[in-house]
């Protein structure tokens, strides 16, 4: 594929994956927000095989293959499993502030990442999709760091967790497109484990309380 | 035939295409959802009858009324034609009044246009009028910030905010049409049309309680004649705002690029095809959502606000 379109494509998948993880933060429905996170993961794996097949990377090819499988097919999976009642019955999400709130601070987080981006961009200018790639890593990362913040709900802050990590990956593929196949199948069984550890506490919540609203857990009551 | 004769010739063709086609794209709307729903809706040439019919039909006027009440449905109904005499419904040149205004100023007719019918809404004593006219005033309020950013963020893009220079600017690459800047104000741009044009999630289009209606209850004291123009208006102004969308944003193409008549007759089934999968697309988003309570409609533009945003400060740094 030629630099120049793939460059146009990695624009539009990159605005896309700005409207998903914004879209996570928005969202008060705990099912929208798992599928928002759903199409968050795979504009991340569209953008790791626009760049693979522009920079001819097999790594990148794994990375997407990597995030489809573990971030579209396997947490929702787990998640299904770990609190199946409370995505599929609950309707709202219980949260810190509220939604305008948090609009406007995603608005500013992402103002903070472009701005505190930019001197890295000039770091590596050699790397064709960097300037596209950094920022917005650096603010899905953001977006996932506010989401566990201001979520007071398990599931809603596994997904922030996953979101920071697919940001992550998501600048990352721009600057490394050779990453080592054994960090590739780390990163493949880590976000799995991590889900199903999280999936797991959930669940025992779950189990014990009834719930997984892990904002209401905040005072300690003792056990008779 | 001179240039400007054929030029103003092809913009009276553009306020004819309108008044011709805006019930059709209303009918085939409802059609639409209609089959969705699994059910098979009344035809697609039913918005035309209906307008006919109350053509027709005597006027019923409340004595409470001023001229404002009668006053309304007229520039309400002449505001869309003055509109589409500047955008590019046909051709992708710019014709006699293309330079006369530009995206603000397409803003600004329609808002005319919504004050008097907020006004006459609020002039009947009807206790649902007002109430619908504060809520589409609140929805105003909140979507004004976003029309703005919309033309701005356009305007940095384009250098420009006349839709035809902006039609060309898109139209120029695809690279262009895949600017992240590009991508974020079109979806923006629509969830401004769903919430400006009442459609599901911000309002139900095909609600029937006056105490859930935000924009149509608008309506409700119009009859005879007036009603016929309201109704054929708010047909029209769908259509402007897709064209809006459709030929400046999203499909700069499949218009006219000549003078030929048959250039500009073919443009039409061109842009008809276009807003066919418009309209498909508007179908589905109304049959598979559900609608806002009013005060998270705040939260629904916000965000449309915050894409924009997006949009601008990518231009600001650089990258899109």
């Amino acid at each position: 594929m030629a630099l120049a379109t793939a460059g146009a494509l990695d624009g539009l998948i990159a605005a896309l994956f700005v409207i998903f993880g914004l879209g996570v933060i928005v969202a008060r429905q705990m099912l929208g927000a798992l599928y928002l996170f759903m199409l968050h993961a795979t504009a991340l794996t569209a953008a790791a095989v626009v760049l693979a097949l522009a920079l001819d990377s097999p790594h990148l090819g794994w990375v997407a293959v990597i995030t489809f499988t573990t971030k579209v097919i396997a947490v929702p999976l787990v998640l299904r499993w770990a609190a199946g009642s409370e995505i599929y019955e609950r309707r709202e999400v219980d949260q810190v502030l509220t939604i305008p709130v948090s609009i406007l601070i995603a608005a500013a987080i992402a103002l903070v990442a472009w701005v505190a981006a930019n001197p890295l961009v000039h770091a590596v200018a050699d790397r064709p999709f960097a300037a596209v790639h950094l920022p917005t890593g650096l603010m899905a990362m953001l977006f996932g760091a506010f989401t566990v913040a201001v979520r007071r709900e398990g599931v809603a802050q596994l997904m922030g967790l996953l979101i920071m990590e697919s940001g992550a990956f998501f600048a990352s593929i721009a600057i490394v497109h050779d990453l080592s196949i054994i960090a590739e199948v780390a990163a493949a069984v880590d976000v799995p484990i991590a889900a199903l550890v999280i999936g797991l506490l959930i669940r025992s919540i779950h189990r014990v309380t009834g719930m997984t609203r892990v904002g209401l857990l905040a005072s300690l009551r003792e056990r008779r | 035939m001179s240039a400007l004769t054929t030029h103003l010739l092809i913009n009276l063709l553009q306020v004819a295409f309108l008044l011709a086609f805006a019930p059709l794209l209303e009918g085939v709307l409802k059609r639409l959802e209609e089959i969705i729903q699994g059910k098979r809706g009344p035809s697609i040439f039913q918005p035309y009858r209906d307008i006919w019919k109350l053509f027709g039909k005597d006027e019923v006027v409340s004595e409470e009324t001023t001229w404002v009440f009668g006053f309304a449905p007229l520039i309400n109904f002449v505001m869309p034609l003055f509109v589409v005499l500047l955008i590019p419904a046909l051709t992708a040149y710019p014709l006699f009044f293309a330079f006369m205004g530009d995206m603000v100023a397409v803003g600004f007719l329609m808002a005319i246009a919504g004050f008097f019918v907020a006004l006459a809404a609020m002039d009947t004593g009807n206790v649902y009028g007002p109430l619908g006219a504060s809520r589409t005033r609140m929805v105003g309020f909140l979507a004004e910030p976003v029309f703005m950013m919309v033309f701005f963020s356009v305007s940095y893009v384009a250098n420009s905010t006349i839709p035809y220079i902006v039609n060309a600017t898109w139209a120029a690459s695809w690279a262009n049409m895949l600017q992240p800047a590009h991508i974020l104000v079109v979806v923006a741009f629509f969830m401004l049309i769903l919430a400006d044009e009442g459609r599901i999630p911000v309002d139900s289009h095909a609600g029937k309680v006056e105490v859930a209606m935000i924009g149509h209850s608008k309506n409700l004291e119009y009859s005879g004649t007036s009603a016929a123009l309201m109704k054929w208006a708010g047909a029209m102004k769908l259509m402007i705002l897709a064209i809006v969308f459709l030929n400046v944003l999203i499909t700069p193409w499949g218009l006219a690029a000549t003078t030929h008549w048959s250039d500009v007759f073919l443009a039409i089934p061109k842009v008809l095809g276009k807003m066919l999968v418009f309209v498909v697309v508007l179908a589905l988003i109304e049959t598979s959502l559900a609608k806002l309570r009013l005060f998270r409609i705040s939260e629904f533009l916000a965000a449309a606000f915050v894409i924009c945003l997006f949009a601008m400060s990518v231009r600001l740094v650089g990258i899109g």
